[in-house]
C-alpha cells in the first residue's frame, strides 16, 4: 500500500511528521512527498491516489480501518482545486519526493538543460526572450532582455543570483518550489549560467526557511555533477525584508549592510562583486526548465495581453481554501477570493484583499472583477508583485494596517534615503493622529503629499510602494478613518 | 560547539565570507560580541565599524547575550488576518519574563496562520491553548 504524506515546512507545522509516524509504527511505508499546495487539508495523507484531510496523529486508525470517509476528498490529483489549475511550475507538487534525482528524472527532469546545451547561449537566449516570460518577483521585468544584456558583456567572472528572499506576507511559492522541486529550481539556474556565460550561481533564502534551506542544500550537492561546470552555493540571509530587493541583496552577498544601491549601474552591468549578473526570482528561474523542454511558444501560449504564461498564485489570510493556485494570467480577483479560495475562514462576509505583499494595495470587492494581470494591476493603482493574496473578513480595521505599512517600513527601511527612513516613521505618527480622531481631514491630506514622495521620491519599492497599501485603505475605505464621523463635514 | 577561531577557518576562501561568519557566531555563542568582533574585523581586513555596521543591520544577530527560550510569532498581514494581533498580546502575558516572545515577519504558512516558529520548528494553526502549550514546553 503506497501512503504520501507531504514534508513540506507548512504540512510539517500542521502536524505531519506525527500522522507519517503513526502510519510507520502501525508498520506501513509512508513516502514523503512535496505538497499538492491544498494548504487547508494538510496534513494530507494519500493512500494508492485518494486523499485525506486535515488528518490529526488519532485519524490514522480510523482511516486504515476504513472509517475516514469524513475525511477523504476522492482522487487527489482530480479534486477540483488540482484540476482546474494549470501547473507548469508546479507541474511535480505533490507527486514527487523532492530529494529523489529518479522521481526527477522520471517527470522529464533535466530536459531543459540538455535542449539548452544542444542550441547553444544564443538560442536559449532567444528561447526565453520568446517565452515572454517576466520578473516573477515583482516587479515584472522581461527576463530575456537582462539575460541578453549580461550575455553580451565581455567579462570573464559573471554571476546567476537566484533572490530566494520571500518576505512577503502572502506568499509561499518559493518555498513551495525550495522546499518541494528544488532541482528544477536548480536546472533553471543552470540554464540561466550557460545562457550568459556565468560560471556560479548564489541562491540567497531568507533564514525564516529553515526547511527550505536544508533541501535547497541536499539538492545542490546531489546536482552537482549533473550541473558542473556549473557552480551553485546557497547563503542564508539574516533577518532583513529590504533584502529582497535585488541591489540590497547583493550587498548583503557581498558582506555587506544590505542597503539599497542607486541604478544605474544595473546589476546586468555591474552586479555581485562588481561583475556582470543575472538576478531572478525563484519562480522566475524555476519556470525556465519548462520554457526549455517544452519551447516559447508553449509557455506563451497561456495568459494575456503582455502577461505570458502561468502565475503561481498564493491564496493566504482569512481563506477557506488557502494554498498554490497556478495558472494563467486572467483568472480575476473575484474568482481567486470567493470561487477557488471559497470565501473567508471565518465565515464573515469578504471586506479587503491585498494583493502583492506588505507593498501591495487593498482591494475591495468592488474591484473584484480586475483580472489578474500586471497591467490590469497598474490601472486601478496596484499590483501583482509575488502573488500573494490576503484576504481580510469584516472585522479588518483599515486605519490599523494602514498604519502597519508604515510601522512595516520603518522597521525594515535600510536607511538609504530619506523619503523612506522619516517618511515612514512620519506616516505612522500621522495615521496615529488620525486614528485618535485629531484633524482628520488636514492629516489624511499630509499623509496623501507624504505618499507622493515616497512614491516618487524613494530608491526602492520599500518606500516607492509602502503608499500603495496606505493610499488604497484611505481611498477604498474612507469611513474607517472617519473616527469621529467628521470627517465628511470639515 | 566551534570555537570563533573555527568559524573563521571554516569560511576560508569564501567569496563574500561576512555573513555565513556572523552567522555561526551567533548561533554558536548566542549573540555577537566585542571580541568577536575584533577578531572577524581583523581577519577579514575590515574596520570594526564596518564589521559593527552590518552586525547593527540585520534583526537575526543580537549584541548582547539572552539565554531566555525565545518563540518567533509572525504579525504579518496574512498572520493578523487570522487573529495574530490578539494573540501576541496572549502569548506575552503567558510568556512573562522567562520566555522572549519575538516578532517575525511572515514563516510563509501564509494560508494556515497565526504561525510561529521555536528554533527552526514551525508551528501553525495557532490559538492561546496551543500558544500556552508551546510556551509551557520552552
Amino acid at each position: 500500500m503506497q501512503i504520501r504524506i507531504s514534508d513540506d515546512a507548512l504540512a510539517v507545522a500542521c502536524g505531519a511528521d506525527a500522522v507519517a509516524e503513526r502510519f510507520a509504527g502501525l508498520g506501513h511505508e509512508v513516502a514523503r512527498v512535496s505538497s499538492w499546495g491544498m494548504h487547508w487539508l494538510e496534513p494530507l495523507v494519500e493512500i494508492e491516489g485518494r486523499g485525506y484531510g486535515p488528518v490529526a496523529a488519532g485519524d490514522v486508525e480510523a482511516i486504515l480501518n476504513g472509517r475516514g470517509e469524513h475525511l477523504a476528498i476522492g482522487t487527489v490529483a482530480e479534486h477540483p482545486f488540482i484540476a482546474a489549475q494549470t501547473r507548469l511550475t508546479f507541474a511535480r507538487a505533490g507527486r514527487t519526493r523532492s530529494l529523489s534525482l529518479e522521481d526527477y528524472a522520471a517527470t522529464g527532469g533535466w530536459a531543459g538543460l540538455a535542449r539548452a546545451r544542444e542550441i547553444g547561449p544564443e538560442a536559449v537566449v532567444a528561447e526565453v526572450t520568446a517565452s515572454g516570460l517576466r520578473g516573477r518577483g515583482g516587479a515584472g521585468f522581461p527576463a530575456g532582455i537582462k539575460w541578453s544584456t549580461v550575455a553580451q558583456a565581455a567579462d570573464d567572472r559573471k554571476y546567476i543570483v537566484c533572490n530566494a528572499d520571500e518576505g512577503d506576507s502572502g506568499t509561499f511559492a518559493d518555498r513551495m518550489v525550495m522546499e518541494g522541486d528544488p532541482f528544477m529550481l536548480i536546472e533553471g539556474m543552470a540554464i540561466a549560467g550557460l545562457a550568459v556565460g556565468a560560471g556560479k550561481g548564489f541562491v540567497y533564502i531568507r533564514s525564516e526557511y529553515p526547511h527550505a534551506i536544508r533541501k535547497m542544500e541536499a539538492a545542490v550537492r546531489l546536482a552537482a555533477a549533473t550541473v558542473a561546470p556549473f557552480k551553485i552555493e546557497v547563503r542564508v540571509g539574516a533577518g532583513a525584508y529590504v533584502c529582497g530587493e535585488e541591489t540590497s541583496l547583493l550587498n548583503s552577498l557581498e558582506g555587506k549592510r544590505g542597503e539599497v544601491r542607486a541604478k544605474p549601474p544595473l546589476p546586468a552591468h555591474e552586479g555581485l562583486f562588481g561583475c556582470p549578473t543575472v538576478i531572478n526570482n525563484v519562480l522566475t528561474l524555476a519556470a525556465v526548465p519548462f520554457v526549455l523542454a517544452e519551447g516559447a511558444q508553449a509557455y506563451a501560449g497561456y495568459g494575456r495581453g503582455r502577461s505570458r504564461g502561468t502565475m503561481p498564485i498564493q491564496l493566504a489570510g482569512n481563506i477557506r481554501h488557502g494554498g498554490l493556485y497556478e495558472t494563467g494570467f486572467g483568472v480575476t480577483l473575484g474568482e481567486l477570493v470567493n470561487g477557488i479560495g471559497g470565501g473567508t475562514a471565518s465565515g464573515r462576509p469578504v471586506r479587503a484583499v491585498q494583493v502583492g505583499g506588505p507593498l501591495g494595495a487593498y482591494f475591495p470587492p468592488a474591484l473584484f472583477d480586475t483580472p489578474f494581470d500586471y497591467e490590469a494591476f497598474t490601472a486601478v493603482d496596484g499590483l501583482i508583485g509575488h502573488g500573494g493574496v490576503t484576504v481580510f473578513d469584516d472585522s479588518v480595521d483599515m486605519a490599523a494596517q494602514a498604519r502597519f505599512a508604515f510601522e512595516f517600513c520603518a522597521a525594515e527601511s535600510c536607511g538609504k534615503c530619506t523619503p523612506c527612513r522619516i517618511g515612514a516613521v512620519r506616516g505612522r505618527e500621522t495615521i496615529e493622529a488620525v486614528i485618535r480622531g485629531e484633524a482628520g481631514a488636514s492629516n489624511l491630506a499630509l499623509v496623501a503629499d507624504l505618499c507622493d514622495t515616497m512614491k516618487f521620491g524613494s530608491l526602492c519599492a520599500l518606500g516607492g510602494f509602502t503608499p500603495y497599501p496606505v493610499m488604497s485603505a484611505i481611498t477604498h475605505f474612507p469611513e474607517d478613518f472617519d473616527r469621529r464621523g467628521t470627517l465628511a463635514a470639515e | 560547539m566551534a570555537g570563533l577561531n573555527d568559524i573563521l577557518a571554516a569560511h576560508e576562501g569564501r567569496e563574500g565570507p561576512l555573513l555565513p561568519i556572523l552567522r555561526d557566531v551567533q548561533s554558536a555563542f548566542g549573540f555577537v560580541s566585542e571580541d568577536a568582533i575584533r577578531a572577524i574585523a581583523l581577519h577579514l581586513n575590515l574596520s570594526r565599524a564596518e564589521v559593527s555596521g552590518v552586525v547593527s543591520f540585520y534583526h537575526d544577530f543580537r549584541r548582547t547575550p539572552d539565554p531566555r527560550p525565545a518563540l518567533k510569532l509572525c504579525r504579518a498581514e496574512s498572520c493578523q488576518a487570522r487573529g495574530s494581533e490578539a494573540l501576541a498580546a496572549e502569548a506575552q502575558r503567558m510568556a512573562g519574563a522567562r520566555v522572549r516572545v519575538e516578532t517575525v515577519y511572515c514563516l510563509g504558512l501564509c494560508s494556515v496562520g497565526p504561525n510561529a516558529m521555536i528554533g527552526e520548528d514551525v508551528h501553525a494553526r495557532l490559538d492561546g491553548a496551543k500558544v500556552a502549550a508551546l510556551i509551557g514546553a520552552l
